[in-house]
């Protein structure tokens, strides 16, 4: 029964004893055990790709009214162990004059970034790999480690099409932090304190009511920051060849294409737990595997509408990517942030503490945003389409005299 | 010789090191690179330090901004993409006599200081450093001030960068 | 445990070597690297004085903030204006950099 109330801590705890009995010191039990946990940790996550990619793979052909892998096992679930085994035996083809050490160190640092995040996001109430305080200071910078790998790959391969890549990756990732960021201190604002855990434990009520324009803010530069659709112009193929990944072969490039999957499952993961509520939902304090299911629940469902949103819309162009970030979004943002942390002050203020003014007056200030930008953007479609549709100067030929 | 001494013994040795292969690189995105495991070793003390709002904000700033600037800038002021010949001036033996007679006084000093090795108090029970240290930085009679002149200098910093490296036509 | 003396030494060769750099670099951008060394070292310093002597206080860590915000200030601008001096005379070597106009 213990075992099946929380079977992650009970195992941990039963291991722990048994490494107590064998006469370990226990500084050294605990730390075999942490060292055990991030293994799992990351193994789980890579293993969990491979039956993402096979949900990505499904649902991107039903949508396009195709059927998808269907040979390999029941449905093709099976079908990422083939693709697996061929980009584990293609031949490594090391670009000449590239440099080695960075070369190769590149998609390690890449996938690196990703995996680390899943150190700190809660699984449940007592399934978190390691509970840091800063946890969402912590998320940006190890995302920040990312885009490092990038144009550590960009300019180690001696190609300068690869190079102007992985430049343009790099403008992206950049922008995109900053309304990713300021939407994140939303959260942050509203729970008071910068742990994961600590912030899904104070949604009462999901901060997706709460604030609605912060977990879209989140959602849409989360996307933008992972290069997926549609601002996936970075693995654009029939632009750059591949960006940044040109000169990698064999598992290499799996691990970019791993990283690139498993960052987006991730992102998911983190807007469930920070906008969705994480692991709560009924019966959850007591019932840590209960947490487990209602978390990996709303990650399916938030890596549902990315998918969705990668197969339906088409892809921006550079400059209409970056206009979108620095005259849309980061503008909203900050005025967002500004807002909310003006009301709340105010409600500190005048002392009320209900959760149900709270949750009324941040939503009524999240719609009052929407509401403005939405006229804002009304009103300059209008000018737009007033001094588009004006007449304009038509070229006439000059009529030639008739001489012979 | 307690494991946290062993990890401040390797992460010091490894950033010393990476320092120096900073300032003695033949390629300058070499000197990029080494500067970035430098910066991450430093952020690690931090860690050791009990200041892990620094580590945090470490890496976020110095690896995940400036040393993508630094690689830009490398990137962007080349004029064909091999380094040629030294990167050290004419001046370098003076320079390393400096650095080492400096670095000696140093040491000279601070031994000659009381408290020079005086072992790690304990943090006051109760203390919340980063809560202490985010009220500090908006209370009027704390660090208000400084604050919100950084984030003016930060401003003005941006708009300056923008300006400067417009190209006009 | 390790004595306050260790960090301080360390912070201390990290600042000669950030100091070595400055003196002795060619390029532009190498200087400036140097120079972040340097504050590195510093803010190392502060931060260890901040938990080995008043660890109930603010002080140390309000004056590390400030250093990094200075720090990424004056790297954007130092490096924004290293680019448009390239762009003009095509050089970042600082030895060649000399005259305002020939």
């Amino acid at each position: 029964m213990e075992f099946l109330r929380d079977p992650i801590s009970f195992i941990g705890n039963w291991l722990e004893g048994l490494l107590l009995g064998w006469k370990m010191a226990p500084s050294a039990a605990t730390a075999l055990i942490q060292l055990l946990g991030a293994f799992i940790v990351g193994t789980f996550s890579l293993a969990l790709v491979i039956f993402t990619i096979w949900v990505e793979r499904k649902l991107y052909a039903r949508i396009q009214d195709r059927l998808g892998p269907n040979r390999v096992g029941p449905w093709g679930i099976f079908q990422t162990f083939p693709d697996m085994i061929k980009i584990f035996t293609k031949e490594y083809i090391t670009p000449d004059g590239a440099d080695k050490v960075v070369y190769n160190l590149a998609p390690i640092l890449t996938v690196s970034a990703v995996i680390l995040l899943w150190a700190v996001i809660p699984f449940a109430r007592t399934v978190v790999g390691s509970d840091v305080n800063v946890g969402v200071l912590y998320i940006v910078a190890v995302g920040a480690i990312g885009t490092l790998g990038i144009i550590m790959a960009g300019w180690s391969s001696n190609n300068k099409y690869a190079l102007f890549g992985a430049f343009r990756t790099i403008s992206q990732m950049v922008s995109y932090e900053v309304p990713m960021v300021l939407a994140l201190l939303v959260p942050v604002l509203l729970g008071r304190t910068m742990g994961i855990n600590s912030l899904v434990e104070a949604q009462t009520v999901w901060f997706a009511v709460l604030s609605p324009l912060a977990a879209l803010l989140f959602f849409f530069s989360a996307q933008a920051e992972i290069g997926r659709a549609p601002f996936d112009l970075l693995e654009a193929e029939s632009e750059l060849v591949a960006g940044y990944q040109t000169e990698y072969s064999g598992l290499k490039f799996g691990m970019f294409y791993v990283g690139e999957f498993l960052h987006a499952f991730t992102v998911s993961a983190l807007t469930a737990s920070l906008f969705l509520g994480g692991w709560r939902g009924p019966g959850a304090e007591q019932w840590p595997i209960l947490g487990m299911a209602y978390f990996f629940v709303k990650t399916f469902i938030v890596y549902f509408f990315v998918i969705v949103l990668r197969i339906t819309m088409p892809r921006l162009r550079i400059d209409q990517m970056l206009n979108f970030n620095w005259k849309f979004l980061t503008p909203v943002a900050l005025v967002l942030l500004i807002a909310t942390a003006l009301v709340e002050k105010g409600l500190q203020l005048v002392g009320q503490d209900s959760m149900v003014l709270r949750t009324v007056v941040h939503l009524g200030m999240n719609l009052l945003i929407v509401w403005g930008t939405v006229e804002i953007l009304r009103r300059s479609a209008r000018k737009e389409r007033q001094r588009v549709s004006e007449p304009r100067p038509v070229a006439i030929a000059p009529q030639t005299q008739a001489s012979d | 010789m307690d494991p946290l001494q062993i990890i401040f013994f390797i992460f010091a040795v490894i950033t010393l090191v990476a320092a120096f292969l900073v300032v003695t690189a033949k390629s300058l995105v070499h000197s990029a690179l080494w500067l970035i495991l430098a910066l991450f070793g430093v952020a690690v003390l931090y860690v050791l330090l009990d200041a892990g709002f620094f580590a945090a904000a470490q890496v976020l700033i110095y690896i995940g901004a400036i040393a993508i600037l630094f690689i830009f800038a490398v990137m962007l002021t080349r004029k064909d993409l091999r380094d040629a010949g030294s990167q050290q001036n004419g001046t370098w033996p003076l320079a390393a006599v400096l650095a080492v007679v400096l670095f000696a006084g140093l040491f000279f000093i601070l031994s000659s200081w009381s408290s020079f090795g005086m072992p790690k108090p304990d943090m006051p029970a109760g203390a919340n450093a980063l809560s202490d240290l985010g009220l500090a930085l908006v209370s009027a009679n704390a660090y208000l001030l400084p604050f919100e002149l950084a984030s003016v200098l930060l401003v003005a910093a941006m708009i300056g960068a923008i300006y400067v490296s417009l190209i006009k036509k | 445990m390790i004595p306050l003396s260790w960090y301080l030494l360390f912070a201390a060769a990290l600042f000669c070597i950030g100091l070595f750099g400055v003196l002795s670099r060619k390029n532009a951008v190498a200087i400036l690297m140097g120079i972040e060394l340097m504050l590195n070292a510093v803010n190392v310093n502060l931060i260890a004085f901040w938990r080995y002597l008043a660890p109930a206080g603010i002080a140390g860590q309000a004056f590390a903030i400030m250093v990094f915000a200075v720090a990424a200030a004056e790297v954007a601008v130092g490096l924004a204006l290293i680019i448009s001096v390239y762009r003009r005379r095509d050089t970042v070597a600082a030895d060649e950099i000399d005259m305002l106009k020939w």
